[in-house]
This record gives C-alpha cells, structure tokens and sequence, in this order.
C-alpha cells in the first residue's frame, strides 16, 4: 500500500503534472493567438481515443498520435494552401471528430465513456496515467527551457528571428509537437472540450501579475495548480464533476484578477524592474 | 536581382551595393517591392534571379517596417534589447542612450509610442554591433519633426559603429539630400523587352 493507491492523491498528482505545463504552454497559446489550434489539436484527439481503443492500447498515446498528425498536416497545408488558418483548423477540427464518431459507430459491441472523454476522467488516473503524464510534463518542461529564447524571439516576429539566425519553422514545428504531448496528458484531466480552458484561463489570469514573459509562464502554472486542487475539492465535497470544476476554479480566478484590477491599474506603467 | 511569385515579377533588375560607412536610399512607391527586396537581401526570401554577394561573416541588423507585439506578451524595453542574445547591462544601457530612450525607465513595450517603438528596435538591431543595417521605412508612421530625430540618431549609429546603412523609404528628397547613394524602385509593366 503505497500513497499512490489513494485515488484522490492520484488524480491531484496528475492534474498539478498536467497544470504545471499547461501553463506556460498556455502563455505560447495567448501570445501567439493560438487558441483555436488548441482546439483543433484536442478535437480530433477524438478519432486517436478511438483508435487507441479499437486496438487496446493506452489511449494517451492514440490522442498523441492523432496530435501529432493534426501538427504535421497543419505545418505543411498551412504553407501550400491559400486558404485561411482558421478554415484549415476548423476543417481538421470537426473533421477528426466527426471521422472518430464514425468509427466508433462500427464498433457497437464497444463501450466508450463519451462524457469522460468530453469533461474529464481525473478520479479514474491510473499509476501507468501518472508515470506517462509526469514523464511527458518533464519532456515539455525541458524542451521549453531549451527553446525558450528561440520560441520567444519568433512569437514577437520570425523575421527577427531569421536575422537572429534562428529557425522560426522548425521551432514552430517544436511547438506544434509540444502541444500534442500537452493535450494527450489533459484529455484525461478535464476532456476534450474543456483542454483550452487549461491553457489560457490560467496565462490570461497570471498576464495581470507579470512584468515579464518568464514570470507570466510561471505564474500561470501556479494559477492552473489552484485550479486543479480547487476542482478537486469541490469534486470532493459537492460531488461536483471534478474537469468542469477545475475550469470554474479557474474562471473564478480570473474574475478576482480583474477586480483587482482596480487597485493594480499602474501596474503597466511602472514595471521597472528588469529580468 | 529579381523574385518571381505568381506569375508576376515582384522586383527585376535590382541593382544596389552598399559598403561599409555608406548610407543608401532604397526609394519607391507603394507596391514598388522595397519591402521585398529588402527581406531577399536579408535572406529572409529566395531570389530568382542573380545573386546577392556579402562581405565575410556580415551581420546585420533588421528594423522591420511593421512589427505589432501583442499586448498580451509582458515585454519590458529592456527585455526586448535582450530577446535574440544576452547582452550586458552596459550594452544596453548604451544601445538604449544612442536611441535617446533613456528617461523612459524601463516601460512594458506596448505603452510606447510608435516612434519610441521605432527607435527601441533600431536599438535592437544596433545591439549585434552589425557590419550592415537595413532599416524599413524607419520613420514611417513618425511625424516630420520625430523623422528628422530618427534620422539624425541614425546617422550617428553609422558613425559609432562604422557600418553601412541601407534605408527604405519613399522621400526621395531625403534620400538626394542625406544619401551617398539611391535606387529607385518603379512598379513595372513595362519589362517583357528584357524577360528572355
């Protein structure tokens, strides 16, 4: 009997993993204006979850994999069509989803917990869930510190950053990889439709605080832990269902930040201080 | 020089040369092609045509004609001198006194105006100590008396660090008056005699 067999201790663990990374990550998703992408990435996740049960592996990896073809498609469509982002988005989007809705109806013998996978399953967390969403958390964390100054520089503009002699391609391409393995940890934590959520409720509460790019991002993995332990407790006490809690926690957050807002008003003008 | 897209000759027979100490005026009207002569120089686009020769190890520095930072993102002045590299306190501190910023504090870049902006970035481009600077349309947006300033802090930059400059922008006067040299750029229909 080790700490880990407690069910609540799991998922708490799991979901500070997954909170830790969302937010800075989140902070990329605000600056640059990448919301919808998220979006895209988590909805077709849907058709990876169907594949990984049609063939019983460990449907993290089936979300991972649909992630990562929605990047690779994304990053060479992108740049051969000359339709808008958003078009292309949307079209992988509903795309993904509908084709994974489909496949599941050839299975009728197959049981799938479809609002587990829209809102979240964070009590259901498993040991294997944990080890796979902390070691994919520390593979982020560590490819963001080794690309920090790169992802920062092509986010204020890629032609400096091509002067700079960086490559804002292939570290756009990181980015879009980086997202994958974040939405395949957060399909578990609070589901496909609340993903986004995660990502920017946190980077748009802490973006009040922050006088620069590296304290927002931290900010807003601590915003998104309170997030985390204030949905499980809620889920606890109110048997309230624990994703869709996570992401009023959050709202509730942000919200107080902007009343603060009153009394920070200067905040703009006077960060002083440098970093 | 050329670069073809679609169908259509973006710029031809692009001809400039730019040494060390010089300031050269690229000048054209709107849709003339100066910002994408400017971005094959730099490399940031492919040529199609000709070729563009750089002394050993050029480095440049860049002030791109349009650059919008979002909001959203907390950069402070300082931090934007220190985005491609980490330079030193002193470095900055000197980058940001040739740029005439200094008594601004340390301000979140949106709150800047858009000359101070324009200025910040030209501080950017300065700090690499640049063999070349390629300025976009640096006073564009600045208002007469804010242009003559920019100017005149240009000037100085090519003094101080003895690189060349070349500046696109579309005051022809300015160009004959300040310049060592110019090109103009005509947006043409008029090149199908030389097209083989």
């Amino acid at each position: 009997m080790t700490l880990f067999d407690d069910f609540l201790i799991r998922s708490l663990i799991a979901g500070i993993g997954v909170a830790l990374i969302a937010g800075p990550m989140g902070c990329f998703v605000v600056w640059r204006r990448l919301a919808y992408f998220g979006e895209t990435i988590a909805h077709s996740a849907l058709l990876g979850i169907t594949v990984a049960v049609v063939f019983s592996f460990n449907f993290m990896l089936g979300v991972l994999i649909s992630s990562i073809a929605v990047v690779v498609v994304m990053y060479y469509i992108d740049r051969s069509e000359n339709l808008p982002t958003e078009t292309l988005l949307g079209l992988l989007a509903h795309g993904g989803l509908a084709i994974g809705l489909v496949v599941l109806s050839f299975f009728p013998n197959m049981r799938m917990d479809l609002e587990a996978l829209l809102f979240g399953d964070i009590l259901a967390v498993s040991k294997t869930d944990l080890v796979v969403i902390w070691i994919g958390g520390g593979v982020v964390f560590a490819s963001l510190l080794f690309l920090w100054r790169q992802l920062l520089t092509s986010t204020v503009s890629e032609d400096l950053a091509k002067v700079a002699g960086m490559r804002p391609d292939l570290t756009n391409l990181c980015f879009g990889l980086l997202m994958a393995i974040v939405i395949a940890g957060a399909v578990k934590i609070v589901g496909i439709l609340l993903i986004v959520a995660l990502l920017i409720i946190p980077a748009a509460t802490a973006r009040k605080f922050a006088i620069s790019p590296e304290i927002m991002a931290a900010l807003a993995g601590l915003i998104g832990v309170v997030g985390v332990i204030g949905g499980l407790g809620s889920s606890l006490y109110w048997d309230t269902p624990a994703g869709p809690s996570m992401v009023v926690t959050l709202m509730i957050l942000f919200a107080l930040s902007r009343v603060l807002k009153i009394s920070y008003g200067t905040t703009e003008k006077s960060a002083t201080r440098n970093k | 020089m050329g670069i073809y897209r679609s169908n259509r000759w973006l710029v031809r027979h692009v001809d400039v040369k730019v040494l060390r100490g010089q300031l050269v005026y690229i000048i054209g009207a709107n849709g003339a092609g100066k910002t994408t002569t400017a971005k094959a120089l730099l490399g940031l686009i492919p040529t199609d045509e000709g070729e563009i020769r750089r002394g050993p190890a050029l480095k440049v520095g860049y002030v791109p004609q349009r650059l919008h930072i979002n909001p959203t993102l907390p950069l402070t002045m300082r931090r934007l001198l220190r985005l491609t590299e980490r330079y030193k306190n002193t470095e900055i501190d000197h980058a940001i006194t040739a740029v005439g910023l200094q008594r601004l504090g340390n301000p979140f870049v949106s709150t800047l105006s858009g000359g101070e902006f324009q200025r910040l970035l030209l501080a950017q481009a300065m700090l690499s100590r640049p063999d070349l600077l390629l300025l976009d349309e640096p006073a564009q947006g600045v208002d007469a008396a804010g242009a003559d300033k920019l100017h005149n802090i240009i000037d100085r930059i090519r003094i101080e660090l003895g690189c060349g400059v070349l500046c696109i922008s579309h005051d022809l006067q300015l160009a004959m008056d300040t310049g060592d040299d110019f090109l103009v750029l005509i947006p043409h229909e008029h090149d199908e005699m030389d097209s083989t």
